[in-house]
């Protein structure tokens, strides 16, 4: 099967492609019969979203980095972080993300009420990431190092305030899952609810590694 | 032949987005790996400058992205048919033109602007010595 892919590529000069080396070398042929359109395309419309997503964040992540260093005779990056915090945040947000890909492999087996289980510890993780999030937040506040004191504080909200809320939204869209699936069971349009909320729950702790390495490690260095 | 193929797919499909227990517990142990390192220099204080901790920071943040990307979010070649990751390079692009190009930018007009008493006294003394 391989051999005759790779001899209709080097014969013709065509990506060796499934359907084309489905057949036997008779003739050459220079176009594919079928339509290249995948059978379910809410996965790849997904997946196409969050790159947009991606962007949204680029642009955050740029805005940091030019303003990053403004302060305004205001608190710097080392005065006001609290690394430990952090640390206990990235923990949770990482286990989450093993515990979620724990309910996708229960999901597989078709093991509903361990799936179920798995959900729900990963959304209590998640609300905990929120929850010293927003301790955090509430400190800075009563510091005087609101979003309104330097540019340095604006950026840096925005940016840890718009994860921060695809959390929370993704914590919703969990709850929301979770009780579908109480509700009607691992069928097929549940089983793709979750894997597009999988993709959702592991790109925020993709987002996450930039805005601890960057936001967090970085700003308390200078 | 076209059942068979279908079906095929699907199968490719599944595959694609979850993984195996063992591709979550691989990915899982690198990822606190490479969390625990960065944390360690930091909050240890184990290096003096800055500019390298920096660079060994956003080595480690990289490193641990593609790591996610492969384990937990199951990117490879092959995952419909390609696209998802001609997808991801796209951005990929977008995101290094967008960052790179901003701060680039962003530096030389901080440095343009900034007030003349700043750039040195030449300018200064050259105007006041003007007529």
């Amino acid at each position: 099967m391989m051999c005759c892919a790779s001899k209709m590529f080097a014969l013709t000069g065509w990506p060796a492609m499934s359907d084309l080396s489905a057949h036997p070398v008779s003739e050459p042929r220079f176009y594919s019969t079928r339509e290249h359109h995948p059978e379910n395309g809410t996965l790849l419309g997904f997946w196409l979203y969050l790159m947009s997503d991606c962007l949204i964040f680029a642009c955050l992540f740029a805005v940091y980095a030019v303003l990053g260093r403004n302060y305004a005779d205001g608190p710097a990056g080392a005065q006001i972080f609290d690394l430990s915090t952090v640390a206990v945040n990235t923990s949770l947000l990482l286990l989450s993300s093993i515990t979620y890909g724990f309910a996708m492999l229960h999901m597989q087996r078709g093991r509903s009420r361990l799936t179920l289980l798995w959900l729900g510890v990963t959304g209590l993780l998640g609300a905990g990431f929120i929850f010293f999030e927003l301790r955090e937040f509430a400190h800075l506040f009563a510091e005087g190092a609101g979003p309104q004191r330097s540019a340095f504080l604006s950026s840096f909200f925005a940016l840890v305030g718009t994860h921060g809320l695809h959390v929370t939204f993704g914590i919703v869209w969990l709850v929301t899952l979770m009780v579908q699936i109480r509700k009607h069971g691992l069928i097929a349009e549940n089983q793709r609810r979750l894997m597009c909320l999988s993709m959702f729950w592991h790109f925020l702790d993709v987002v996450w590694i930039g805005v601890f390495s960057v936001v967090y490690l970085m700003g308390v260095l200078s | 032949m076209n059942a068979h193929s279908e079906h095929g797919s699907h199968g490719a499909h599944d595959a694609a987005h979850t993984g195996s227990l063992k591709d979550y517990l691989i990915g899982f142990v690198l990822a606190v790996i490479l969390t625990a390192v960065p944390f360690w220099l930091v909050m240890g204080k184990r290096v003096d400058s800055s500019s390298i901790a920096a660079a060994v920071i956003l080595g480690f943040a990289g490193v641990q992205t593609v790591v996610h990307m492969v384990y937990f979010l199951h990117m490879n070649t092959k995952s419909e048919g390609g696209w998802t990751l001609l997808a991801l390079l796209f951005t990929t692009m977008l995101l290094v033109i967008t960052l790179s190009g901003s701060i680039w930018v962003m530096y030389h007009m901080n440095h343009n602007m900034m007030p003349a008493s700043m750039h040195g006294m030449h300018g200064m003394h050259d105007m006041r010595n003007m007529p």
